[in-house]
């Protein structure tokens, strides 16, 4: 079902980010990033809130417009291949009374792939019947989304992510406020694509799990703290310099931007 | 389960689809077929009432013909637009866009002072338009809440709309005749030139939400995963704006400046307590926005000269007070009477228990336990328990004796008595076992469980209880099928 993605590709990277900064309203929000992601990894990016680990994911597919630095998606432009990116938002982004069935929010994951004016097709609903059966939801498939718990709601994300069939996949909080079982199969699902090729950004808000979660660990506190193997990032400095208090300058020349602009 | 569901919800969607298709050719031969006698409703002078239903139902004249076929194209371009609008909670902007209409439909007249429906439309379309930039500006530049804004610019699009309609009055030249009407709405006021124009905008309009239904649909749903796929979500949204003031423009002259949102937001909002499916969802919006025009036409004219708009957002308000009280799974005189129907059967059910503890303190020897013992052990008078004994009787739970004195349980009733003293015990086993209740604790809560716990539940205590016989204090558990 997860199809392998082919790495090595003129050895290009997954996403490379160069000097990106993002300002909303020209208050900056994130600096000056230049990050690296190597093909085939799992990279849980942390900070405290505020930190702009929201922001950096739009800013890669290009939903913020960056005020500075680019982005590159497996060697081109970013918003030239958005098609091999897969999203998945915060669960609050959403409003879940909407009158749509799991099944319609997956086939949401096949959108991307139509033409102007096209409908999904029948190929489109078997994908999307595989993909729920990848996160245990097939049978909740024709159930209004209202009538989901929270761990279900964030597989019917996920399994909507799956449809995308993407090789770079983006998620915003993937496990919050879902139950144990929920995150221990969404842990899993993330290994097994992981294995298949596929690179994964994780945003992710508790260190004690993070540890043992990510391959790589991308340490966000405005600007770049730190960007490695798991190990090597946890360290007590780093969490310090992540966590411990924002870099007061940099705040204060951000808001002070943010009263001029 | 899924099954029976199934099949109960399919039904009233086929009979929709039949009425939609109906009313679509209701429309279609509304506005096509041409006449010979071609007089306006407005002339009409028949006093009787029963003929003017007559002649309104048998669409003889192609006059009533214009005004049902100008009501039922408003109602369907309303009614699907607005449940856009309805589920990306921008109800409020529909009204913004129709009061922003209003300049410029006058300023549409002003151009050559006749009322041609293409300078009109026009008008409209720019002026609705630019209200909606006007918010979207001040979205964007200040730190005002929606509601405040459009407020604002609601009330300011009036005003300026108002200012000029009343200067256009006081001017001596053109033919004004019917640019009062923009204001309540008056469907009799149609005519060939305007239906010809309702037709194609909303004919343009709904093929066009065909085509981007897939698109529109995530737009509304999830805007951030629509850019991420990188859809022209602004542009979207724009297009879904335009066609929204088309179909606030079709519906202006029937429906009125002051009225039109309510066609786009009540029969929308109906249509969202009945269903779980947005395509559904539309095509329920569109028959009551049909049904709501055309209702509300028939009635103008019957009452000869009242003002449509208000009659048709009557109707729509009509039908949703309906949808409100009766829909099948939120309806409040539906749920009041499920609520009901419970609390009857657990009082119907604890009689039962009552006599079945009875006969098991005697171990089963005697059958029966007369009225007055029932009353004094559940502690109610005798006219209480003769009537809920009625329903026991009436249910084919219990049978009464030749004096109507001594009450007997049917198998039936036996068995389900047993069930119940099942359900109670094991639930009482199951929280003082696996949830570390106390014993003292666990009687209030298995008196409710009682009544709701299903088979398949039963069956899983009874497993993981490893088929107890005693319950916690001590009573024996009844097997599922207890003979006395």
């Amino acid at each position: 079902m997860i199809k392998k993605t082919e790495t090595v590709e003129t050895g290009s990277l997954p996403l490379e980010l160069h000097d990106l900064t993002v300002a909303y309203h020209s208050k900056p929000v994130i600096y000056g990033i230049d990050v690296e992601v190597p093909a085939g990894k799992l990279v849980g990016i942390v900070g405290p809130n505020g930190a702009g680990k929201s922001t950096l994911l739009k800013a890669v597919m290009g939903v913020l417009k960056p005020t500075a630095g680019w982005v590159k998606i497996f060697g081109e432009d970013a918003k030239n291949n958005l098609r091999r990116i897969g999203y998945v938002p915060q669960r609050e982004s959403v409003d879940w009374d909407f009158p749509v069935t799991v099944m319609d929010v997956v086939l949401m994951g096949r959108y991307g792939k139509l033409k102007w004016f096209g409908w999904p097709s029948k190929a489109d609903r078997e994908l999307a019947r595989e993909c729920l059966e990848k996160v245990a939801m097939l049978p909740y498939a024709d159930r209004q989304i209202a009538n989901l718990s929270g761990g279900q709601q964030q597989r019917v994300f996920l399994a909507r992510a799956l449809a995308q069939e993407a090789d770079l996949y983006l998620m915003d909080e993937p496990f919050a406020g879902v139950d144990a079982a929920t995150e221990r199969a969404i842990i899993t699902l993330l290994h097994e694509m992981r294995d298949a090729g596929k690179t994964i950004l994780v945003v992710h808000h508790d260190l004690p799990t993070a540890e043992n979660y990510f391959d790589m660990l991308l340490l966000l506190n405005m600007r770049l703290i730190g960007f490695g193997p798991t190990k090597e990032m946890f360290t007590q400095e780093n969490l310090q310099k992540t966590y411990g208090g924002r870099l007061t300058i940099l705040s204060e020349i951000a808001e002070a931007m943010g009263r001029e602009g | 389960m899924t099954r029976t569901m199934k099949r109960n919800g399919w039904k009233p969607i086929l009979r929709m689809r039949t009425l939609s298709w109906a009313l679509l050719m209701l429309v279609v031969f509304c506005v096509v077929v041409p006449s010979a006698h071609a007089a306006r409703p407005a002339e009409f002078v028949e006093n009787d009432a029963w003929d003017q239903l007559m002649r309104f139902l048998s669409l003889r004249d192609q006059g009533v013909r214009l005004v049902l076929g100008g009501s039922l194209l408003l109602g369907l371009g309303c009614g699907v637009l607005g449940s856009f609008m309805v589920v990306r909670k921008l109800a409020l902007a529909g009204d913004v866009l129709a009061h922003g209409v209003l300049p410029g439909v006058v300023l549409g007249f002003l151009w050559n002072l006749t009322k041609d429906p293409l300078h009109l439309f026009i008008g409209a379309v720019v002026s609705g338009m630019l209200s909606m930039a006007v918010v979207t500006i001040l979205k964007r530049t200040t730190k005002l809440k929606q509601d405040a804004i459009l407020g604002i610019v609601l009330s300011g699009f009036f005003a300026i709309g108002t200012c000029l309609l009343t200067m256009v009055f006081g001017l001596e030249a053109g033919d004004k005749a019917g640019l009062d009407h923009f204001m309540f709405g008056q469907a009799a006021a149609l005519d060939h030139l305007d239906i010809r124009a309702m037709s194609w905008v909303t004919g343009v309009s709904l093929l066009i939400v065909a085509l981007l239904y897939p698109k529109f649909l995530l737009l509304s749903f999830d805007e951030g995963f629509a850019s991420s796929l990188g859809l022209p979500v602004r542009m979207l949204h724009q297009l879904m704006m335009l066609l929204l003031t088309f179909s606030v423009v079709v519906a202006l002259q029937a429906v009125g400046v002051v009225l039109v949102s309510a066609m786009l937001v009540t029969p929308a909002a109906s249509a969202y307590l009945l269903t779980k499916r947005f395509h559904i969802m539309l095509a329920w919006a569109a028959g009551f926005g049909m049904l709501s025009g055309s209702v509300g036409a028939l009635l103008s004219f019957l009452g000869s000269g009242l003002p449509t708009g208000p009659l048709m957002v009557l109707t729509a308000s009509v039908i949703f007070t309906i949808v409100f009280c009766f829909s099948p799974q939120q309806g409040i005189v539906i749920k009041h009477f499920r609520h009901v129907n419970r609390r009857r059967r657990v009082v119907l059910e604890n009689l039962l228990k009552a006599v079945y503890h009875a006969a098991e303190r005697q171990e089963f020897g005697e059958n029966g336990m007369t009225l007055l013992d029932l009353a004094k052990v559940k502690r109610q008078t005798l006219e209480t328990i003769q009537h809920d004994v009625d329903g026991l009787v009436r249910r084919g739970l219990a049978t009464l004796s030749h004096d109507g004195d001594v009450l007997y349980l049917t198998t039936a009733g036996m068995s389900r008595a047993a069930q119940l003293v099942r359900n109670h015990r094991l639930w009482e086993l199951y929280l003082t076992n696996a949830a570390d209740y106390a014993a003292d604790h666990v009687h209030e809560d298995a008196e409710r469980i009682e009544h709701i716990l299903g088979e398949a539940t039963v069956r899983d205590l009874e497993r993981r209880l490893d088929f107890p016989s005693v319950d916690p204090h001590g009573s024996p558990i009844p097997a599922l099928s207890a003979k006395s």
